[in-house]
């Protein structure tokens, strides 16, 4: 166990050295950031000046190392809009966009757990009909335009929603529903598939004649066995939200990490975007970690060495 | 779904000697009949044929042209009609026709989906073989790129891309393909970790054939249903992260006509004209759902392990 985790760590560490590798290449794509960063009225001199000034005249193996210096303590260089370090612009925002993301997780779970029990219980039954409906529109609808969509009908017909921003508490409810029903949409499939796999192994049909009535049989004895599948596809979905949550948030104004990467883009504040694709690549990393650490506790019979 | 049939007697009575050569139209035959079986695959192959039929005859099956603009007939509601004929699905904000822009999308979806799919596809295929076939040091470094690439959520890497990168039609359909190769070298990889030690391999090589004809002859079959079900599935997603892309303003150029672009567009009136929101984003869910429908049905038959998961 203790070997499983030291292994899984050094792949993490790897795995993050292999991201920052990709964050400091991609800004590099079209030769050297200045191209991307210079404003078009600036003369070939104040871009020669720019560029001895950021340290893009340097080798690319000595720049990286320096990026790399830097980035293990948080130093992602200035923000070019903002004026203020790029790891602050960061963690301002980062707390809102956890904030959003766990609110439609736990959305999503609170859907599609009783809906892929229940339609995996009466297969083939009107409700698992339906519910499949949910899960195959709810995959293909691009979440902003759900998000569009409640808009229209809360805050347009109904006004009953504010459509952006985060003033009051009501605004989260919005986004919430957006990334959630994605949410929903992907994990009651495989709740349902999971639970349908379990019902019918012979320890179910064990149960059941021990007298135990279905609820305990349901929620004791398959529900637990189905979480394997179920915590790995969560796990990975939440690399969707976390992706969706961008889009997401620029519908709704929501101040999250999301919105602040798409404003950085626009106007070509490259520092800002390195630490905030190392943020969410960070974020993936860790909950991928902790669902593999996971599996341990869920699951006695899995041993790693 | 696939019951083999037995054979008739006409089959059992051809020697082995004489085998008579199938007719060139007999996989076709049993594609579709298979596909006549299972109405989910029967549905999803029935769009993706009816949106690539409109990519193709977009100009000359539209009602209006899509850029034609018509000052005097602004923000108008569906079926609003006047002497230049019905607007089935209303007008946006420079009274250009809703449902003739909505067909002259469809080329972009489809021209994205599809070619994107193909570059990645190609080469995720090519490195999960030498991935899985050589092992090693070649191995692990592919697989470190994949691990870092799988670790930033896939839209975000695209969004960050093409921040630097700059837009347009080619340019999006290099960037998704060229990012899109990952998840393919990984299952292939993994298809091929299975099959490379299989006694015909073994085989293979004892009758002295050489490793790149072993690759492309005994491995490369074997894998490559799992490519295929995994491409249908990636059209969706690419079309997905195209609109996504393009309604943030940093897919296509602003004058093509897109569905992202459209609903851009919408988001701007969203307070008077819900027309200009609610189609464009209906199409592109119904065309994802076709890819959706006809890749699960894909999966069911190529890959009789996979059958009824998700």
């Amino acid at each position: 166990m203790r070997k499983f985790i030291a292994t899984r760590l050094v792949y993490t560490i790897i795995t993050v050295f292999m991201v920052s590798l990709i964050v400091f290449f991609m800004v590099r794509l079209r030769g050297d950031p200045i191209a991307v960063m210079a404003p078009p009225t600036f003369s070939e001199e104040q871009v020669a000046r720019m560029r001895t000034a950021w340290g893009f005249d340097r080798p690319v193996g000595e720049q990286y190392v320096i990026f790399l210096q830097k980035a293990v303590t948080g130093d992602f260089g200035q923000s070019i809009q903002a004026r203020r370090p790029a790891m602050e612009l960061v963690l301002e925002r980062l707390g809102n966009t956890y904030l959003l993301s766990l609110t439609s997780a736990l959305l999503g779970l609170v859907i599609a757990l009783p809906l892929g029990i229940i339609s995996a219980l009466k297969r083939n039954s009107w409700i698992d009909f339906l519910s499949t409906v949910f899960a195959s529109v709810g995959t293909a609808m691009p979440g902003f335009w759900l998000g569009l969509m409640l808009i229209i009908v809360f805050s347009v017909n109904l006004r009953i929603l504010p459509a952006f921003g985060a003033l009051e508490p009501a605004a989260i409810i919005m986004p919430t529903i957006t990334l959630g029903v994605g949410m929903a949409a992907r994990l009651s499939r495989i709740t349902r598939s999971a639970m349908l796999e379990v019902m019918n192994q012979d320890y179910i049909r064990t149960a059941y004649s021990k007298g135990l009535n279905r609820r305990s049989v349901v929620v004791q004895h398959a529900l637990r066995n189905a979480l394997i599948p179920i915590v790995t596809i969560f796990g990975l979905q939440l690399g969707w939200l976390l992706g969706g949550s961008v889009i997401v948030e620029s519908v709704f104004s929501w101040p999250g990490l999301g919105r602040l990467m798409i404003e950085s883009i626009n106007v070509r504040d490259i520092t800002v975007v390195q630490a905030g694709l190392l943020w969410f690549a960070l974020s993936f990393i860790l909950i991928n970690l902790a669902v593999d650490v996971l599996y341990v506790f869920l699951d006695p019979r899995i041993q790693y060495d | 779904m696939s019951i083999r049939k037995p054979a008739t007697t006409a089959q059992i009575a051809t020697l082995p000697g004489q085998v008579e050569r199938a007719p060139w139209y007999r996989p076709v035959q049993r594609f579709l009949a298979a596909l006549g079986r299972s109405p989910v695959g029967l549905t999803g192959f029935i769009i993706i044929v009816g949106i690539m039929l409109l990519a193709v005859l977009g100009p000359a099956i539209s009602p209006h042209d899509p850029l034609d603009n018509n000052l005097r007939a602004r923000f108008m509601p569906p079926g609003f009609a006047n002497d230049s004929g019905v607007f089935l699905l209303g007008t946006d904000q420079l009274g250009r026709d809703i449902l003739s822009r909505i067909i002259a999308g469809s080329k972009v979806s489809v021209v994205v989906g599809l070619v994107s799919v193909l570059i990645a596809g190609v080469i995720g295929v090519v490195l999960g073989l030498v991935a899985g076939f050589f092992g090693g040091m070649v191995d692990a470094v592919i697989m470190r790129i994949t691990d870092g690439l799988l670790s930033i959520p896939f839209i975000i890497l695209v969004i960050a891309i093409s921040g630097v990168v700059g837009s347009g039609l080619v340019t999006l359909i290099l960037i998704l393909g060229l990012t899109g190769w990952v998840t393919y070298a990984r299952v292939i990889r993994g298809e091929v970790l299975k099959v490379r030690s299989l006694d015909y391999i073994t085989a293979a090589y004892a009758i002295g054939q050489r490793r790149p004809l072993i690759i492309l002859r005994h491995i490369l079959p074997n894998v490559i249903s799992s490519g295929i079900i995994l491409a249908a599935t990636q059209v969706g997603i690419t079309i997905l992260a195209e609109s996504s892309l393009s309604f943030l303003g940093l897919g296509v150029e602003a004058t093509t006509v897109t569905w992202g672009l459209m609903l851009a567009d919408g988001r701007q009136y969203i307070n008077s004209a819900w027309w200009m929101t609610t189609y464009p984003g209906i199409a592109i869910t119904i065309t994802v759902l076709g890819a959706v429908f006809f890749g699960d049905w894909l999966r069911d038959v190529l890959d009789p392990n996979m059958r009824g998961r998700s």
